[in-house]
């Protein structure tokens, strides 16, 4: 069991543990600002933008 | 036909397409080298496993409420989608390999001469193997793809002709060219496939958690955009910074 989870962390999380991370933060807060009744639409953009940026830095280092 | 169904078709095209080239790298190399016929009942056992996962998990998808199904469809095409793109950036500024078809032929056919012979009409387990995990693991990342997408849209149907349609195209360039397919542009389509991932896990995923998008689906015509725009910027930028570090580190 413990194995079968670990291999799909690894499918979904691949090289990058952080931006697979930066994800699911991104959609709780796009979550709690939807709830708030204020526009939420540009979180995620934003954040894919930034993930990339933070992933792509990280492996060329 | 809508906006995201072209999205769809395109997405799963791509991807299928590249990572059936890979597959048929690894099924070419294992049946040249060692045996035919146990390479191609390998690909066709993992074919079938793939059958059976498609078949299994569709309908749990579909059968999801729709804003859990977008949530959890958008956030794991946006993870892929990032971990596809990361890869085709760091290709394209030079900081990684470029994939090439004819080396990891080469590799893979080394690889299965060093591993030693079997009788003419023995069971070859390790042609066997090796053409049933090649087909398996490309497969999987197609099978998420197709389903995610499919389900998402309800069409699963569409996203599984997509997807046919790319693997019948590949094989039947394969037994053409009885070579790997070295000359198929797959860094560029990994980058576009990464694009795609990205842009339709932004859209769905912000659905998915309750945020509406100013325009609907036309949202998307921007969201592509943008995602291509900032991932060229991403390619510039770190050929600039690589190239900085270079110069830098050479002696004056």
């Amino acid at each position: 069991m413990k194995r079968v989870l670990l291999g799909i962390w690894e499918f979904v999380a691949g090289d990058d543990w952080v931006a697979a991370v930066g994800v699911v933060v991104a959609l709780g807060i796009t979550a709690l600002i939807a709830a708030a009744g204020a526009a939420a639409w540009w979180v995620m953009p934003v954040a894919a933008i930034g993930l990339l940026a933070l992933s792509v830095r990280r492996a060329a280092r | 036909m809508s906006g995201a169904d072209i999205g769809l078709i395109l997405s799963v095209f791509l991807a299928c397409a590249v990572e059936a080239v890979e597959a048929l790298t690894v099924v070419l190399a294992v049946g040249i080298t060692r045996s035919w016929r146990w390479s191609l009942f390998g690909a066709a056992a993992a074919t079938l496993v793939l059958a059976v996962l498609v078949a299994a998990l569709g309908p749990a998808l579909t059968s999801l409420p729709i804003n859990v199904l977008r949530l959890v469809v958008g956030g794991l095409l946006l993870a892929f989608g990032l971990q596809w793109l990361r890869k085709a950036v760091l290709r394209a500024s030079g900081l990684k390999a470029l994939h090439d078809e004819q080396q990891a032929f080469e590799q893979e056919a080394a690889a299965a001469r060093a591993a030693g012979g079997t009788a003419p009409d023995a069971f070859d387990g390790y042609a066997f193997t090796i053409a049933f995990k090649g087909v398996l693991l490309e497969g999987l990342e197609v099978v998420f793809i197709a389903l995610t997408f499919g389900a998402n849209q309800h069409r699963v149907g569409l996203a599984a002709i997509a997807a046919g349609a790319a693997v019948a195209a590949v094989v039947l360039a394969g037994v053409a060219v009885r070579a790997p397919l070295a000359r198929v542009p797959e860094n560029t389509m990994k980058f576009s496939v990464g694009v795609m991932l990205t842009s339709f896990g932004c859209f769905w995923g912000a659905e998915g958690a309750g945020a509406s998008w100013p325009g609907g689906d036309a949202a998307l015509l921007v969201i592509v955009p943008c995602v291509i725009l900032a991932s060229v910027g991403m390619v510039r930028w770190m050929r600039a910074t690589t190239g900085r570090r270079r110069l830098a580190s050479e002696p004056a």
